[in-house]
């Protein structure tokens, strides 16, 4: 059965320099054709007090162009600052927006009310799914490395709305140690934000050059990305109805979501889209291994 | 000051007897599949070695835990139900899981068993922590190998379980749980099929007088005439980022902990873990011992009682204390 699709830009992953950040959302609110965007730190939480000014701001123009806000957490929490930022932000009392939980402690803090699952946490079979739905999820966005057969499994009969990554570089890893320090001979606790040398991530590769990884602060990408334009179809008759785009700063991002959009209408066939969006991003290898239950670097369907 | 309970790998019975043998407190294992994060070929346990092993181990007054720390595939969650089961009914005296639907199933199915949250489980804060121990009575934590010895600190006064460290062995350099590069490269997960960087998607390839280690598609590593060609683990692979060549995410190196012991103690840690199911039982052997001689003479207020020189069995023969000093970030 199909649903009614619903498509959500998801969280600036990267260090961008705060107004580039303000002018994505607000071209995003003014432009782009998603029905929901998520706003907040999910990396690094050494980036925020950067682009907190303008957060208010965002949130208001996304409001003001009847885009639903979600406010996404931290993925990795370790320090009482972040723990902290984590528990006011589910403290948070506002119809208009909803929290998405990108650790277990967020989950748990906001049990007993409305919100949504980010794809860092774990949820990988309909024992999970059931337990966090039990306690007020509403939506999950799937880990990046499920299979067709997993989604499928999962959206049978699923208690909440479910969501998958259609589009951009895959999150891969997350760690305490900082790999663009590193690279730069520093260290996490004097990165000299380095992160934001690299909007879209910082290219990894192999020793006989070939493009493998990105790395974006703690966090660790795929160079390629992510593809599942040919899948929309199929990712609707299972019964997923929520699309999620990852922003980058070289591709034009509402005309991504436009060619999403008319995917999931039907009123494009996915060869061209794929030659669209191969349009938006020249320099950019796509892959959709992980929707074949092939290794996510692979791209096996046009 | 209680003395810190030293747990020890076991891929095989000979292991478990080893590490039983030399003074372990508690041997973890889990069963010939996917349901732990171990899952490699000629490792781990059948029903019948698990049931000769802990009447092994319980007589000589050694804990067993049994890891079912993968989590449960969409639509088949039958085997790990399973493992659970076998496991309560064999008599393990914890499970040690992951899985927020595992551990549901455990508590209601299982009550009395007793439950460790998996490092798997990347539960890193207060707040995580004290949702599974509220939620399924989960009675320790494995930490995730991220913290600096001063969080590990301060996250002992904020919760009221136990919690177990790496000291030794492997280093994951990612939150465990959480990554899928090696499923990115070789369509094996870690966190579904129990495998990092599986030994059927390594090959090793010459190249005039070089050595070409690869994974998938991926080249790991090329080693130059006379340099120890190691295994092609992807985060402990060579690469080139913004120009320059490096061991990108960590050297080819091993955790070793065991200088810090009296500080793991004083920071209320109740457990030390040795990382290693995949060891033979020399080497299990060699660990277990030197640990435990160095957790009896802290406990006996000996000062340090830095363990024997483990350099020579450490991966790369080089070792580091990882996130535990805060300079490894």
């Amino acid at each position: 059965m199909s649903h009614p699709t619903t498509l959500v830009m998801g969280p600036v992953l990267y260090n961008w320099d705060p107004e580039a950040w303000r002018d994505f959302y607000f071209r995003i609110a003014d432009e782009a054709d998603v029905d929901e965007v998520c706003v907040g730190e999910v990396v690094c939480s050494k980036r925020t007090p950067f682009f907190e000014p303008y957060i208010g701001d965002v949130i208001e123009r996304l409001l003001a162009a009847d885009k639903q806000v979600t406010l996404s957490t931290l993925a990795l929490i370790m320090t009482k600052r972040e723990m902290q930022s984590v528990r006011d932000l589910a403290a948070m009392d506002d119809d208009n927006i909803t929290v998405e939980a990108n650790d277990v402690s967020a989950t748990a803090l906001l049990s007993g009310r409305p919100h949504a699952i980010g794809p860092f946490v774990n949820v990988y079979n309909e024992g999970t799914l059931a337990f966090l739905a039990a306690r007020g999820a509403r939506s999950v966005c799937l880990p990046v490395e499920l299979g067709r057969d997993a989604i499928a499994a999962l959206a049978k009969d699923a208690p909440t709305a479910l969501e998958v990554l259609v589009f951009g570089r895959l999150p891969l890893a997350i760690s305490a140690r900082c790999y663009h320090a590193r690279a730069h001979d520093l260290h996490k606790d004097g990165c000299q934000y380095v992160c934001a040398k690299d909007p879209d991530g910082m290219e990894v590769e192999t020793l006989d050059g070939k493009p493998f990884l990105a790395v974006n602060g703690v966090q660790t990408l795929s160079h390629a990305y992510t593809d599942l334009g040919a899948h929309i179809a199929e990712l609707q008759s299972m019964g997923v109805s929520r699309l999620r785009l990852s922003p980058h700063q070289n591709t034009d991002m509402p005309s991504v979501a436009a060619i999403v959009r008319d995917l999931s209408a039907g009123t494009i066939a996915p060869e061209e889209a794929r030659a669209r969006l191969a349009a938006l991003n020249p320099a950019a290898d796509f892959c959709d291994g992980y929707f074949n239950a092939a290794p996510g670097c692979e791209r096996m369907d046009g | 000051m209680s003395a810190m309970e030293l747990v020890c790998p076991a891929g095989t019975p000979a292991a478990l007897k080893a590490a039983v043998d030399n003074g372990a407190d508690a041997v973890y294992m889990g069963f010939r599949d996917a349901t732990n994060a171990r899952n490699f070929p000629g490792l781990n346990f059948s029903r019948p070695e698990l049931e000769q092993s802990l009447a092994y181990a319980h007589a000589r007054n050694c804990k067993i835990f049994l890891a079912i720390n993968t989590f449960p595939e969409a639509g088949n969650p039958d085997p790990w139900f399973q493992a659970v089961d076998d496991g309560a009914a064999l008599g393990v005296d914890a499970v040690i899981l992951a899985d927020i639907g595992m551990l549901a199933y455990t508590t209601e199915k299982h009550p009395d068993l007793r439950r460790h949250l998996s490092v798997q489980a990347s539960a890193s804060n207060p707040e995580s922590i004290r949702f599974y121990a509220d939620t399924f009575d989960v009675k320790r934590v494995v930490l995730p190998r991220v913290l600096t010895l001063g969080e590990i600190t301060a996250l002992n006064k904020e919760i009221s379980v136990e919690t177990e460290v790496f000291v030794f062995g492997g280093l994951c350099v990612m939150a465990e749980g959480r990554c899928a590069l090696s499923s990115y490269v070789t369509g094996q997960s870690p966190n579904v099929n129990g495998v990092c960087s599986p030994a059927c998607a390594v090959r090793y390839e010459e190249d005039g007088d070089r050595m070409i280690s690869r994974l998938g598609d991926f080249t790991i590593n090329i080693f130059e005439q006379g340099e120890a060609a190691g295994y092609p683990t992807l985060c402990k692979g060579r690469f080139k980022a913004g120009g320059k060549i490096s061991y990108l995410f960590e050297d080819p190196v091993s955790l070793n902990a065991a200088s810090i012991l009296p500080e793991l103690a004083a920071a209320g840690v109740s457990a030390l873990k040795i990382e290693g199911r995949q060891r033979g039982k020399a080497y299990i052997a060699q660990v277990a011992a030197s640990f435990r001689s160095a957790v009896d003479a802290i406990a006996e207020g000996g000062g340090r009682g830095a363990p024997s020189d483990l350099t020579a069995i450490t991966e790369g023969q080089q070792k580091t204390a990882g996130a535990y000093q805060k300079t490894w970030r």
